[in-house]
């Protein structure tokens, strides 16, 4: 149970003047119930990468398995793939259409074949699961707010009982207060139900403390593809392409290079606290650091 | 998937086309037009065929551009080459069961279907080689003298070049809102022609709400700038012609004379 990218490359307009790879030569293993982050630049051929894995796009050479299965092969049931592997675009106003809420989120379900009553019973659980008070089910859903209408378009998502919940960019033009609502509902949604979770996204911040892996893009190919940790070590180059590791990141660097001697593998707030105290209470037993 | 539309969309490159003054390009092609209904022998779509063929090779836009504007038409062209092959009257030369083909019928199909494809090429030749900035710029200078009738040329010039401008980005809008919504399980394609019109609301509804939006802040961002309108409106790069463009309004005329001459008057 898990989706295979086997050389997986993408051309747009091959063979003419302005052709461009979006992806070259894509092999990734995607586990059941792993929390990934899929960082990029703009350009770097992730949201290419992820209309993939449900099939709405096709690559021009590789091919890519969901469950030992061939999702470009002829006679593969790519409907009922797109159920499977959920696919949430950037821009809730995409998909938003119905006059209510809930009809909305019904709408996915309803394609899917099921009865009505089971349709209402998954759009309700979905809106549940993203967090949605009920007093917003009957609303339009051009009346909500940005977080709202994010919400609502996971909810869209989520009610065809997905086994892999792609994410594209959901933090975009969210303020902070929003973006981490979303973010930690994803988290205790997947901690919850098991799913597999791709978040895409171009900041480290916003993913470095809620995934298990990290797969970094850059011009179509995967640059680095390990834990959070392992990848953040690699900073200096993560800027050379046009990223950042978190800003603990940098602290914890700087810390070490004037001469605290602290782990420099923090990747949230609490954690560099954490080591930061330890460090600053051994060096006072120590007899007082460098720089204190 | 959508992107096979060609109307409004600039090849970038140099020729000494791209250079020409946007309103001898739109009279070119009103008179190119012209001469193709002028013209009613062979001698004439010849000439009309080898000046076409010269033009798109001066222009340097790969000729597959111009193919792809013609796949919109390609339905078009058959009902008008059907309807003329089978509804003409004259001399029979086959028939079907009730339906005969005359000689005229074959003649006048041809001709329709010749007159279609040219035209097409054509203006897609003036699209292709004038951004839609300068064409309304163009069209704006032409129309000029309609001011005195107090028709509002200038709002209308603005009025088609967003129109012209927003082409491109409402169909990459589409393309997306079709991937966003086949990832929820839409189908666009199955079905009788009811269940697809129905389909087509999950499509439409996003994006009306997304034209309006954009038409509403880009109203916003014209007026945070002041715009009011062509009175007293001057331009960063007035029209000015060239000789180039002299010569292109001769080279047209000698053209449509020569059309006019061969294809019509002097019986081939």
């Amino acid at each position: 149970m898990a989706i295979i990218l086997d050389h997986v490359s993408h051309i747009y307009e091959e063979g003419t003047a302005m052709e461009v790879a979006a992806l070259r030569d894509v092999n990734l293993v995607i586990p059941d119930g792993q929390f990934i982050g899929l960082i990029g630049h703009t350009g770097s051929g992730k949201s290419t990468l992820v209309q993939h894995l449900n099939g709405l796009m096709k690559p021009t050479s590789g091919n890519i398995y969901y469950n030992g299965e061939d999702i470009n092969e002829d006679g593969f049931d790519r409907k009922n793939l797109r159920s499977k592997v959920g696919l949430v675009f950037q821009y809730p106003e995409h998909q938003l259409f119905e006059i209510d809420v809930f009809k909305d989120v019904c709408f996915g379900p309803k394609n899917m074949g099921l009865t009505e009553k089971e349709v209402q019973l998954r759009a309700y659980g979905a809106l549940k699961q993203v967090g949605l008070e009920d007093e917003y089910f009957y609303q339009s859903p051009f009346d909500l707010s940005g977080g709202q209408k994010r919400r609502v378009a996971i909810a869209g998502v989520l009610a065809m009982k997905p086994e892999v919940l792609i994410l594209d960019e959901p933090t975009a033009g969210l303020d902070p207060k929003g973006r981490d609502e979303i973010l930690d509902q994803i988290a205790m949604l997947r901690k919850e139900t098991g799913i597999t979770v791709v978040l895409v996204s171009h900041s480290m911040e916003d993913v470095a403390k809620y995934v298990d892996r990290i797969i970094v893009m850059n011009q179509g190919s995967v640059m680095y593809d390990d834990e959070p940790r392992a990848v953040f070590r690699h900073y200096r180059e993560l800027e050379e392409v046009g990223l950042a590791a978190p800003q603990v990141t940098y602290i914890m660097q700087e810390l070490r290079r004037q001469g605290l001697e602290v782990g420099t593998d923090a990747i949230t707030v609490e954690e560099a606290r954490d080591e930061i105290l330890k460090a600053v209470g051994r060096s006072r037993k120590m007899g007082g650091g460098g720089i204190y | 998937m959508l992107r096979d539309i060609t109307l409004g969309q600039y090849y970038q490159t140099d020729s000494v086309i791209h250079r020409l003054d946007p309103r001898v390009k739109l009279v070119a092609t009103i008179l190119f037009i012209v001469s193709l209904f002028v013209v009613d022998n062979f001698a004439g779509y010849l000439i009309a065929a080898v000046f076409l063929a010269c033009m798109v090779k001066i222009s340097g836009v790969p000729f597959r551009f111009m193919v792809k504007g013609m796949k919109s038409i390609v339905f078009l062209l058959i009902i008008a080459v059907i309807f003329n092959l089978f509804l003409t009257p004259g001399e029979a030369v086959v028939t079907v069961w009730k339906l005969t083909i005359t000689k005229e019928g074959i003649r006048i199909a041809m001709m329709m279907a010749v007159r279609l494809v040219f035209l097409i090429i054509g203006s897609s030749l003036m699209t292709l080689t004038t951004t839609p900035n300068n064409l309304t710029d163009g069209m704006e200078k032409l129309m000029a003298p309609l001011k005195l009738f107090r028709v509002p040329v200038h709002e209308v010039a603005m009025m088609m070049s967003i129109a012209l401008r927003f082409i491109p980005i409402l169909l990459e809008e589409t393309d997306k809102i079709m991937k966003a919504q086949i990832a929820r399980g839409a189908d666009f394609e199955s079905g009788n022609l009811i269940k697809k019109a129905k389909g087509m609301v999950p499509l439409l509804v996003p994006l009306f709400i997304s034209a309006f939006r954009r038409a509403n802040d880009l109203a916003m961002a014209m007026e945070a700038r002041c715009y009011r309108g062509g009175e007293h409106r001057t331009k960063m790069k007035p029209l000015v012609y060239h000789a180039r463009d002299r010569i292109g309004y001769l080279v047209m005329f000698g053209y449509l004379a020569s059309c006019i001459y061969f294809g019509r008057i002097l019986k081939l």
